[in-house]
C-alpha cells in the first residue's frame, strides 16, 4: 500500500484525482466489498479514459456500451449504484446534472 | 467557390449559418441541410402539457429563420466522409465542403427501453420533448383524475437537464389548481443519485421537492417498462408502478453518425470541449446538442457556442489554429410553478451559485425570472437566431459577487 494518505470528500470520492493509482482503486473497491477482476478493470479503464477526454463522468448506458459489459452485469460487478461506484473507484467525480 | 456547410438547422445550426453568412465574403457558399421544414421553439414544449400555446408563435417555417444568401437543402444526411470532406445526402446527392459544422442535435430513443414504445402507443406514456408527445400529454393530463403520475429520466445526458424538475414543479401546481393534488402521488425516478446533484443547489433547493410532497426514486436505472402492469422496472429490479408515465427517453445523436468515427456510443459527435473542433476530422466543427462536450444540452449553450465558434471559423478561413474559447457557459430559467422561476448560470468550472444576473436573481424563485422566461421567445426568433446582439451575458461566464 502507498504510504501517502488520499483525501476523500464527504461521499468518499477522491478530492484530488491525481492521487489515483491502481492500488488506491483496490482500496476504494475494498471499502465497498468489491474485489476487482479484469472485467471490473475494463469498466474502470473506460470510465477513466472518458474522463480524461471530456472531464465528465459517463452515464451507465455509455459505460455499458463503451466497456462492452452488460447493464445487468454492471449491477453484479458494482452493487447498488454502479455508475457512482465505478466512478468512485476510477477516481473521477460522480455523474452529475447541472443542478 | 468555397463551401461552408452546416448540417442541421436547429438553434445552433441556424445561428452559426446566419452569423457566418455575414462574416464570409461572396467567394463562399453557405449551405444548410435540414429535412424538416419547421423550426420549433423547444422551450415552449414544457408548457404545452399544462395548456401552453401550440400556435405559430412557437413554430416558424425554416425559410423564415435563415438569412438571404444561405442555401437550404431539404434532405436527410446519410453520411460524412471527413477524409474526402464530403457529405452524402438521401437521394444520392453529395456536397463537398471546405468547412463543416455538425449541428444535428439530439433525438429521443424510446426504442432503447424495452416496453416504452408499447406504453406510448397505448396512450399511457408520453414524452414532452416532441410536439406530438407534449400535445398527447396535455390531453392525458386533462383527462387525469388522480393516481400515480411518474416522471422518469431513463439516462443522462438529456436536453435541458432542468426540464424534469420544471415539469414536476409545474405538474404539482397544475394538480393543485385542479383539486387533484391530494389524489395524486407524484414520483420522480432518476438515474442520478439525487434530484439535486451539486452541493450548493442541493443545500439551497433540496427542500423544493420535499415541500411539494414529490417522492424521489434515486439511482433508478430503467431496464424496462412493463406496459401490461403499468410498471417501471430498474436493472436492479426495483419497481415503480404508474397510472400515467411521463418518460424522458435515452437521447442519441443523428442516425447517420451511428457506428461511425464521428459518433460515440450514443452517436454524439466527439468534439473538443473548448475549440469545438470535431476530433479526427479536419475542417469540421460541432455545436449544440449534437456534441459530446460535457456542457448542458440547452439553447443557451448552443448560442454561447455559436458566438465562439464564429471566431474559430473565421480563424480557420484565415488558416489560423482555433482557440480554446468555449468555457461550458450555460444559463437557464428554471420554472418552479405558481408563476415563478429560478435562474442558473454556470460553466465547466463554476457551479451554479446564488447572486444576481442583471435583474434576475440566481438560484432563487422569483416572479421576474418567470416573466423573463416568457419574454425570451421573441428574443429567440428576432435576435438569437439571426445572430443579433442579445440582452444577455456573453459567451464566457463573467465573474460576479455571490452575495
Amino acid at each position: 500500500m502507498s504510504a501517502t494518505p488520499v483525501k476523500l470528500d464527504a461521499e468518499g470520492f477522491l478530492v484530488d484525482g491525481g492521487q489515483w493509482t491502481r492500488e488506491v482503486a483496490e482500496a476504494l473497491a475494498g471499502e465497498e466489498r468489491v474485489s476487482l477482476t479484469p472485467t471490473h478493470w475494463k469498466v474502470i479503464d473506460f470510465v477513466r479514459e472518458e474522463y480524461a477526454q471530456q472531464h465528465a463522468s459517463p452515464g451507465l448506458r455509455r459505460i455499458s456500451l463503451g466497456s462492452g459489459v452488460g447493464m445487468k452485469d454492471l449491477y453484479a460487478l458494482f452493487p447498488r449504484t454502479p455508475g457512482k461506484s465505478a466512478a468512485r473507484i476510477a477516481g473521477v467525480p460522480k455523474p452529475k446534472s447541472c443542478l | 467557390m468555397k463551401s461552408f456547410v452546416v448540417l442541421g438547422a436547429g438553434t445552433g445550426g441556424t445561428t452559426i449559418a446566419n452569423r457566418m453568412r455575414r462574416r464570409l465574403d461572396d467567394s463562399w457558399n453557405v449551405t444548410v441541410v435540414d429535412p424538416d421544414p419547421i423550426h420549433l421553439y423547444q422551450p415552449a414544449l414544457l408548457f404545452i402539457p399544462f395548456g401552453g400555446r401550440t400556435d405559430g408563435a412557437i413554430a416558424h417555417h425554416r425559410a423564415r429563420t435563415l438569412r438571404r444568401g444561405i442555401d437550404w437543402i431539404q434532405h436527410e444526411v446519410e453520411g460524412v466522409d471527413p477524409a474526402a470532406r464530403r457529405v452524402s445526402l438521401a437521394g444520392g446527392m453529395t456536397l463537398g465542403y471546405d468547412l463543416l459544422v455538425i449541428a444535428t442535435g439530439a433525438r429521443l430513443r424510446p426504442d432503447l427501453t424495452p416496453g416504452l414504445p408499447q406504453a406510448m402507443a397505448r396512450g399511457e406514456a408520453y414524452d414532452f420533448y416532441t410536439l406530438p408527445g407534449a400535445k398527447g400529454l396535455a390531453r392525458a393530463l386533462d383527462r387525469f383524475k388522480g393516481g400515480r403520475l411518474v416522471l422518469n429520466v431513463v439516462e443522462m445526458p438529456i436536453k435541458c437537464p432542468v426540464a424534469p424538475l420544471e415539469f414536476l414543479f409545474l405538474a404539482d401546481d397544475f394538480l393543485r389548481r385542479r383539486g387533484l393534488r391530494e389524489k395524486t402521488e407524484l414520483v420522480y425516478a432518476t438515474p442520478l443519485d439525487a434530484a439535486f446533484t451539486r452541493p450548493v443547489a442541493a443545500e439551497r433547493l433540496g427542500h423544493m421537492l420535499e415541500d411539494r410532497g414529490i417522492r424521489v426514486e434515486t439511482s433508478f436505472s430503467t431496464g424496462e417498462v412493463d406496459a401490461d402492469h403499468r410498471t417501471l422496472r430498474s436493472y436492479d429490479e426495483r419497481e415503480v408502478p404508474y397510472d400515467l408515465l411521463v418518460s424522458i427517453p435515452t437521447h442519441g445523436g443523428a442516425s447517420f453518425l451511428e457506428g461511425t468515427p464521428l459518433g460515440n456510443e450514443l452517436a454524439f459527435v466527439p468534439t473538443d470541449r473548448a475549440t469545438l473542433q470535431v476530433k479526427g476530422a479536419a475542417g469540421a466543427f460541432a455545436l449544440g446538442d449534437a456534441t459530446d462536450v460535457p456542457a448542458s444540452k440547452a439553447g443557451s449553450v448552443a448560442h454561447f457556442q455559436a458566438e465562439v465558434l464564429e471566431e474559430n471559423l473565421v480563424r480557420a478561413v484565415r488558416g489560423d489554429e482555433p482557440l480554446p474559447l468555449f468555457d461550458g457557459h450555460a444559463n437557464c430559467f428554471v420554472e418552479s410553478g405558481g408563476g415563478k422561476a429560478m435562474m442558473i448560470d454556470f460553466n465547466y468550472d463554476v457551479e451554479p451559485l446564488p447572486g444576481h444576473l442583471g435583474p434576475f436573481p440566481l438560484l432563487r424563485e422569483s416572479r421576474i425570472n418567470h416573466l423573463g422566461k416568457l419574454a425570451f421567445r421573441p428574443v429567440y426568433w428576432n435576435a438569437l437566431l439571426p445572430g443579433r446582439p442579445l440582452p444577455l451575458p456573453h459567451a464566457v461566464l463573467e465573474r460576479r459577487d455571490t452575495a
